[in-house]
C-alpha cells in the first residue's frame, strides 16, 4: 500500500502527460489544443510536488513551529509557481493567436489553417 | 587585464529597457524607441565581449544576492560565465544590434511592442548562455520562446505568420515541458538544481534508468528548438514568415542556442557519470547526418527565398549536431567556429532578402527574375553569402566545416566529410541558383509564382535602398569572413572548448571557487589550423555549388527532366508531404521521435 502511495503521483504525472499529448495530436480545434497543452503542463506540477513530498511533514511555513520540524520541500513549490507564471504567458500568447486565426480564417481547425506546406 | 562587468548587467539592462519601452508612451516617438533599443543592444554587446575577455583565464562565477556556496553546497543561483557561453551571448547581442539597425528604415509602421519584445528576446538569449542553474536554463529557454512566438506572429493580420507562430509556439512548448519533466526527475534524484552540483551527485551512482530518461527528456526538449529531425517541421513555417530582422535572430542564433543547451547540460550534468559514451556518439551522428541531408534537399527545392534559407538552417543545425556528436573538444570547437561563421553569413543573407522585399514587395523568386539587377551590391553580397554557405575558404563557415571534418577523421569517421560536403554543396547551390536567377536574370528556369501568404511587411518609398539597411548586411558578411581569417580565433575557440568539456574544473570553479590552472593542450586539440586536404575539399565543395547552381539554371531540358524526376522520386515527394503545415502532425512526429530516440538510447546505454 505504501509503495502504491509513493508511486501513484508519478503514475498520474505520466498519465496526464500522455493524455495531453494524445489530445494535442488528435485535436481539431485550436482552443482544445491549447487546453490539452495545459493538461501536459499539469503533469509537471504533479511531478514536481510529488518529488518534494515528505510523509507526515508540514507545509513549509516556518512560523510557530519548533526548529527541526520536518516540512515538505519548499523549492519544488517555488518551481511550480515559476512554472505557472511562465506558462500562463505562453498560453496567453497562444490563445491570442488562436482567436486571431479564427478571425482571419473563419475556422480554428489546425488541419485547415495551413497556407504554407511542402 | 580589464575588470569584467557583473554578469547580471547584460540581462538586467535590456529587461529594464523593455519595461521602460512598454510603460513609457513611446508611440509618437518611434525613432526614440528604436534609438534606445539600438543603444541598449550595442551596450549589451560590449558587456558580453568584456565578459568574454574576462572569462578567458578562468570562469566568472556570480552568485545572485551574494549567496555563495557553503562548504561546497550551493544555496543560491549563479551565473557561470565561460568563453564559449559568453561568445554565444556576444553573437546574440551583435545580431540583435544589426536587426534593430536594419529595422530603422525597414518598417514604416511598427507598434511600440516590437522594440520591447526584441529586448526581452535579447535578455533571454544572453541569460540562457550565462546561467549555471538548470531551472534557470528552462526559464530563460521559455522566455526566449515566448518572445519568439510573439515576434514570429507579429504581423498578426496575415495568414502565413499566424500559422507560423502557432506551429512554432505549440511544438516548442511541448519541448519545454519535456525539458521541465526531465529537470523534475533530476531534482528528485539529486535534490539539486545547480548544474555542477547535479553532475557531482549523479556521478556518485552508476548510471541507471532515471538518468537515461532525464537525459532523453532534457535534450529532446532543447533539440526541438535546434530543429533536429523529426522535430524540425516548425522551423520553415516560422522562419519563412517572421519579420525579416527577426529571422536573422531565429536562424543566426536561436536554433544554435537549442544545441548549446544540450552542450551545457551534457558536459556539466551527464558527462561525469556517462564519460565518453561512444554509443551516444553513434546516435547523435546518425541524427545529425539525417538532419543535414533532409534540410539540404528541401532547401534545394524551394523558391520562396526565406523558406529556402530556413531549410538551409535546418541543414546547418544537422551539421552542428554532427560536430557535437563527436563529444570531443576538437569537434565542439569546430562546431562553435561554424556557428559563429554561419551566424554572420546567414544573417547577411536574410538581410539581403529583406532588401529585396523592401524594393519589390515580394520574395518569391519566380516573381523576381532579373529584377534584382538594379541592386548590384546586394546581388554581390547574396552571391558571396551563397559561396560561403557552399564552403568557400576562408569564410568562417568553411573553417568550421574543415575543423569538424578533421576532428571526425581523427575519430576514424571519415564518412562524415562526405555527408557534410553534400549538404554544403546543396545549400550553397540553392542560394547561388537564386542569385543568378534574381540578380542576373540568367537561366531558363520556368516556375509558377507562389500564392502569396503574407503581405509586404515593409513600406515607404522604394526607389532606393537606405544605406542603414545595406550596412548591417555588409558588416555581418564581413564578420562571417573575419571568423575564418582572424589569426588565433580558431585556436582561441579550441582552448575555450577544452575548458567547456572539463566538467571537473567547471564544478570546482562553481562549487569551491577554485580557478583551475589553464589546461595543458590535450593531444586531441590542434592549433585551429585545418589540414590542407580538408581545405581543398572545402574549395571543391564551393566549386561544386557553383557548378550545380549553373546546371540547375542552364541545362534546361535534361535538367528539367531530372528536376521533375527528383520531385517525382518517392523520397523527395514524401519529404514535401511530411511538411504538412498542420501542427498536430508536428507534435505526433515529436512524440514518435522522442520515443525512437528513447528506445535507442536505452538499448545503447544499457
Amino acid at each position: 500500500m505504501n509503495q502504491l502511495i509513493t508511486w501513484l503521483p508519478f503514475g498520474v504525472a505520466a498519465w496526464l502527460f500522455m493524455a495531453g499529448l494524445y489530445g494535442i495530436v488528435t485535436s481539431r480545434h485550436l482552443v482544445h489544443l491549447i487546453v490539452c497543452l495545459s493538461v501536459v503542463q499539469s503533469s509537471t506540477y504533479v511531478l514536481l510536488l510529488a518529488v518534494g513530498y515528505r510523509t507526515g511533514a508540514l507545509a513549509p511555513v516556518l512560523v510557530d513551529v519548533p526548529a527541526g520540524t520536518p516540512t515538505v520541500d519548499p523549492i519544488v513549490q517555488a518551481l511550480c509557481l515559476t512554472d505557472v507564471v511562465v506558462e500562463v504567458t505562453v498560453m496567453a500568447v497562444l490563445l491570442a493567436l488562436a482567436v486571431q486565426a479564427h478571425k482571419r480564417f473563419g475556422t480554428a481547425d489546425p488541419a485547415r489553417l495551413r497556407p504554407q506546406r511542402g | 587585464m580589464p575588470v569584467a562587468p557583473s554578469p547580471s548587467l547584460p540581462v538586467a539592462v535590456p529587461l529594464v529597457v523593455a519595461a521602460a519601452l512598454v510603460v513609457g508612451n513611446v508611440r509618437p516617438h518611434r525613432r526614440l524607441a528604436d534609438g534606445v533599443a539600438i543603444a541598449c543592444a550595442l551596450a549589451v554587446t560590449a558587456l558580453c565581449v568584456l565578459l568574454l575577455v574576462g572569462s578567458l583565464r578562468a570562469p566568472i562565477v556570480y552568485w545572485f544576492g551574494g549567496w555563495a556556496p557553503r562548504q561546497g553546497i550551493p544555496i543560491g543561483v549563479d551565473f557561470a560565465v565561460d568563453p564559449l557561453g559568453a561568445g554565444l551571448a556576444s553573437l546574440s547581442s551583435l545580431l540583435v544590434s544589426a536587426a534593430m539597425l536594419f529595422s530603422w528604415r525597414y518598417f514604416t509602421e511598427i507598434g511600440q511592442l516590437y522594440a520591447a519584445l526584441m529586448m526581452v528576446f535579447l535578455a533571454a538569449m544572453v541569460a540562457f548562455c550565462l546561467t549555471g542553474d538548470l531551472f534557470d536554463l528552462f526559464v530563460f529557454f521559455e522566455l526566449m520562446g515566448v518572445a519568439g512566438f510573439a515576434l514570429a506572429g507579429y504581423e498578426i493580420e496575415e495568414p502565413g505568420p499566424l500559422q507560423g507562430a502557432i506551429n512554432f509556439g505549440v511544438t516548442n512548448t511541448v519541448g519545454g515541458f519535456m525539458t521541465l519533466t526531465g529537470i523534475g526527475l533530476l531534482y528528485g534524484r539529486t535534490g539539486a538544481l545547480n548544474l555542477a552540483e547535479i553532475g557531482r551527485a549523479l556521478a556518485r551512482h552508476p548510471p541507471d534508468g532515471l538518468l537515461v530518461v532525464s537525459l532523453l527528456l532534457v535534450s529532446c526538449g532543447f533539440l526541438v528548438k535546434a530543429a533536429v529531425v523529426p522535430f524540425h517541421f516548425w522551423l520553415p513555417d516560422a522562419h519563412a514568415v517572421a519579420p525579416t530582422p527577426v529571422c536573422i535572430l531565429f536562424s543566426g542564433v536561436m536554433v544554435e542556442l537549442g544545441l548549446y543547451g544540450v552542450w551545457r547540460v551534457y558536459w556539466t550534468v551527464f558527462a561525469p557519470s556517462l564519460g565518453q559514451a561512444r554509443t551516444l556518439t553513434g546516435l547523435l551522428l546518425a541524427v545529425g547526418c539525417l538532419t543535414s541531408l533532409v534540410g539540404a534537399v528541401e532547401c534545394f527545392l524551394q523558391q520562396h527565398l526565406k523558406r529556402l534559407l530556413a531549410f538551409s538552417t535546418i541543414s546547418h543545425a544537422g551539421m552542428f549536431l554532427v560536430g557535437t556528436a563527436l563529444l570531443s573538444p576538437a569537434g565542439l570547437a569546430g562546431t562553435a567556429v561554424y556557428v559563429a561563421g554561419h551566424g554572420g553569413v546567414k544573417a547577411s543573407l536574410f538581410l539581403c532578402v529583406g532588401i529585396l522585399m523592401h524594393r519589390f514587395r515580394t520574395i518569391d523568386a519566380a516573381r523576381l527574375k532579373g529584377r534584382g539587377a538594379r541592386l548590384p551590391l546586394v546581388g554581390g553580397l547574396f552571391a558571396l553569402g551563397g559561396l560561403a554557405l557552399g564552403g568557400l575558404p576562408p569564410f568562417g563557415t568553411a573553417l568550421g566545416k574543415e575543423l569538424i571534418e578533421d576532428a571526425s577523421a581523427r575519430a576514424h569517421l571519415g564518412g562524415i566529410a562526405a555527408v557534410l560536403t553534400v549538404a554544403t554543396v546543396l545549400t550553397g547551390a540553392a542560394v547561388l541558383r537564386e542569385a543568378g536567377h534574381v540578380f542576373l536574370g540568367i537561366g531558363r528556369l520556368q516556375r509558377r509564382p507562389l500564392h502569396e501568404i503574407q503581405g509586404p511587411e515593409t513600406g515607404g518609398p522604394r526607389g532606393r535602398t537606405p544605406p542603414v539597411m545595406v550596412v548591417p548586411a555588409v558588416g555581418l558578411l564581413a564578420a562571417g569572413l573575419a571568423v575564418g581569417v582572424l589569426p588565433g580565433f580558431a585556436a582561441g575557440v579550441e582552448a575555450a572548448a577544452l575548458r567547456f568539456v572539463d566538467s571537473g574544473a567547471y564544478a570546482a570553479a562553481v562549487l569551491q571557487g577554485v580557478s583551475p590552472p589553464a589546461p595543458a593542450a590535450a593531444p586531441t586539440a590542434g592549433t585551429g589550423v585545418p589540414e590542407p586536404g580538408t581545405v581543398v575539399l572545402s574549395g571543391a565543395s564551393a566549386a561544386g555549388a557553383v557548378l550545380l547552381a549553373l546546371l540547375s539554371l542552364y541545362a534546361a531540358p535534361p535538367l528539367r527532366r531530372l528536376w521533375r524526376g527528383l520531385r517525382g522520386v518517392r523520397f523527395v515527394g514524401w519529404l514535401r508531404r511530411l511538411q504538412s503545415g498542420d501542427v498536430t502532425d508536428y507534435v505526433a512526429w515529436l512524440v514518435l521521435g522522442t520515443a525512437i530516440y528513447g528506445v535507442v538510447l536505452a538499448l545503447a546505454l544499457r
